[in-house]
């Protein structure tokens, strides 16, 4: 699967999309040459706090972008409000040029932008096979009337089949097809959910966590996977807590903290940047091995290497 | 002791009218609570407002019965409009609240005074089955050793069970077709079903509108059978009926709803036989139950029997039980 994924056409897509960004200024709410997702003036506050206050954000296309921030910025409600899952109190963001602001989130994975959850939502007591054949979108046989005469969907269900098969194939679920989607460990229901969001057949993935409670050996194939939607033309944005990963695959990283972007750039860029560090040792620290891992390749970091020297660093 | 006797019942109510009723309602209410999700606890409701319609079009504003069938029909589809829309986009467990009390409110206002000029108050409406026994085919009934039925009763059951036939059509045909996946797929986690571009929505409103239209096949069989109605019969406990009925049959199983309620009626009408004729021969003595007890020591004892099946067989007659087990996660 990575192999395929870094053969040569896989190669220019991430070439294209680094080129594309090498001169882009590392500042927050920084334009892109070629965005396929602009928002602005985003706010959105649970009682007090506000929990998003996004001034600009832009995302490139093609590219794969990582929003990494300490616990609580506000990461995954900024997913909820992009895709519809939420309500922003005021804001404007377009998708593909298209205003999406107050669009139901169906509508939204209907436009293209799809995305999955943090905690992994396959739909148990579905076969892995059903799960897949859900994600086609202008299914013919979903309409009630249309639905109690089978012949006329049964070829589109066929088409649909041998894509999801294909897919099951490629994430190496083709195995489990006939069972249930709830008896699936946890990384497979990872590799469920994205190889699902894939039958929508989307502009843009937006993966919440796709990491999260992963083994280390299926880690590498998700990560393979995700490189390869890029090459495949997709543009992605992830949540991610480990910075390995992030610096394995993103083209851009935006920071989040406290609802607000406090930096953008090439992921070793901002793991360098004093306000990101500032960011994470000074609020809740969560994920110890990403800036110890950032400390161990860039020394010129020095508070940044271990979780408790983070008070101390700040003072 | 007339086994004769315990036995016919037992088996007339295998095919009888009333396990007619319930498997009609509870194939509806299958489609709500076991393909959907969709907590109904008003199922009665959707019987109710059919018969009624029905009743009400016939013999209080004098219009052919086959408008009544027509406006029952309509009034099943606005109750679940009515339900649907403020309801549904909130979550499942507010569905059952509002479902609940609506059927007490529309059970409630089918004996009230004030409307009873129209809805006959608690004595409930007569003498609108007249049409329906006009086009009885059979000139008598049947009556073997075994079993025996009049022929309006033959009538009755024939009708039902074509009605059962089409309903199990319909319902298999759906939820073997894309809509039926999308439906299912709602039960277990409407957010990712959202999140593939499916009105989730619109989905649940067309699964609430079908199990009513479903149910409301019952109510109507339910009213013609007896050629009358009454408000009161379409309580709360109607609807628990269905639910255990459900459960009883395996949820989600096209034929689960129709072998519960076959099971059900059988077991429930073989022991309220068995027992006060147990008690009248002197093999159970008076001083553990009377006659009179004995009814309700039946009940007693299906629920116990249902209990001891919940335990041991939690996905019911039909289902799969390592299905049911991956709730527990």
């Amino acid at each position: 699967m990575r192999d395929e994924a870094t053969t040569s056409g896989a190669e220019s897509a991430h070439a294209r999309a680094t080129a594309a960004l090498r001169d882009v200024p590392r500042e927050p709410g920084v334009a892109k040459p070629d965005p396929i997702l602009v928002a602005d003036n985003v706010v959105r506050s649970f009682g007090g706090l506000t929990a998003v206050n996004v001034k600009h954000v832009e995302i490139q296309r093609g590219a794969i972008t990582a929003l990494i921030g300490p616990n609580g910025a506000g990461k995954t409600t900024f997913f909820n409000l992009l895709t519809g899952f939420d309500k922003p109190d005021e804001g404007q963001w377009t998708f593909n040029g298209d205003p999406v602001q107050g669009v139901p989130p169906h509508k939204v994975a209907r436009r293209g932008m799809v995305r999955t959850f943090q905690l992994t939502k396959v739909l148990s007591r579905l076969s892995v096979i059903d799960n897949m054949r859900l994600g086609a979108v202008g299914q013919k046989g979903e309409r009630f009337w249309r639905a109690l005469v089978p012949s006329g969907w049964r070829r589109q269900e066929n088409e649909i089949t041998e894509r999801a098969d294909e897919l099951l194939a490629r994430f190496k679920l083709d195995a489990k097809r006939e069972d249930f989607a709830g008896s699936l460990s946890g990384g497979q229901r990872k590799l469920l959910e994205m190889a699902r969001a894939l039958m929508v057949q989307p502009d843009m993935v937006m993966l919440d966590e796709p990491m999260a409670g992963v083994n280390p050996a299926l880690t590498q194939s998700l990560l393979g996977h995700v490189k390869a939607l890029r090459e495949d033309g997709m543009t992605v944005l992830f949540v991610e807590h480990d910075m390995d990963m992030v610096r394995d695959i993103s083209d851009w990283a935006i920071v989040m903290a406290q609802g607000e972007i406090i930096a953008e750039g090439a992921p070793e860029d901002v793991m360098a940047d004093p306000r990101v560090i500032d960011a994470y040792l000074g609020a809740h620290h969560d994920g110890a091995p990403a800036p110890a891992a950032t400390g161990a390749q860039g020394p010129g970091a020095p508070a940044d290497d271990e979780p408790k020297a983070g008070p101390a660093g700040r003072e | 002791m007339n086994w004769d006797v315990i036995f016919s019942v037992s088996l007339e109510s295998l095919v009888g009218a009333t396990t007619v009723v319930y498997a009609l309602a509870a194939i509806g209410l299958n489609v709500h609570f076991g393909y959907a999700g969709l907590l109904n606890f008003g199922q009665s409701a959707f019987l109710g407002v059919a018969a009624y319609g029905m009743a009400m079009t016939v013999t209080t504003f004098d219009q052919p019965f086959w408008l009544g069938l027509l406006v029952g029909l309509g009034a099943t589809v606005v109750l679940a409009l009515l339900l649907g829309i403020p309801t549904l986009r909130l979550r499942a467990d507010y569905l059952a609240i509002v479902t609940i009390a609506a059927a007490e409110i529309v059970r409630l206002l089918f004996r009230s005074v004030t409307l009873s000029k129209w809805t006959g108050g608690s004595d409930g409406l007569q003498a609108f089955s007249q049409s329906f026994y006009a086009l009885n085919p059979y000139s008598s009934g049947i009556s073997t050793r075994l079993i025996s039925f009049s022929a309006r009763e033959l009538w009755v059951i024939t009708v039902g069970w074509v009605l059962v036939v089409v309903a199990l059509l319909v319902v298999w045909l759906l939820m073997n077709s894309p809509w039926g996946r999308v439906v299912k797929a709602i039960r277990e986690d409407e957010d990712a079903v959202r999140s593939l571009g499916k009105n989730v929505f619109a989905y649940k409103m067309q699964a609430l509108i079908l199990g009513g239209v479903l149910g409301s096949l019952g109510g109507y069989v339910f009213a013609l059978s007896l050629a009358a109605i009454q408000p009161d019969t379409y309580g709360t406990e109607f609807t628990f009926y269905m639910y255990t009925i459900v459960i009883l049959g395996g949820a989600a199983r096209v034929l689960g709803p129709v072998v519960g309620s076959m099971i059900f009626w059988l077991l429930l009408t073989f022991i309220n036989a068995l027992l006060p004729a147990l008690v009248s021969a002197g093999v159970i003595p008076t001083s553990i139950m009377t006659t009179n007890q004995a009814g309700a020591v039946g009940y007693i004892l299906v629920g116990i029997g249902l209990v001891l099946l919940l335990i041991f067989r939690p996905q019911g007659i039909f289902g799969d039980r390592k299905e049911v087990m991956l709730d527990a996660r």
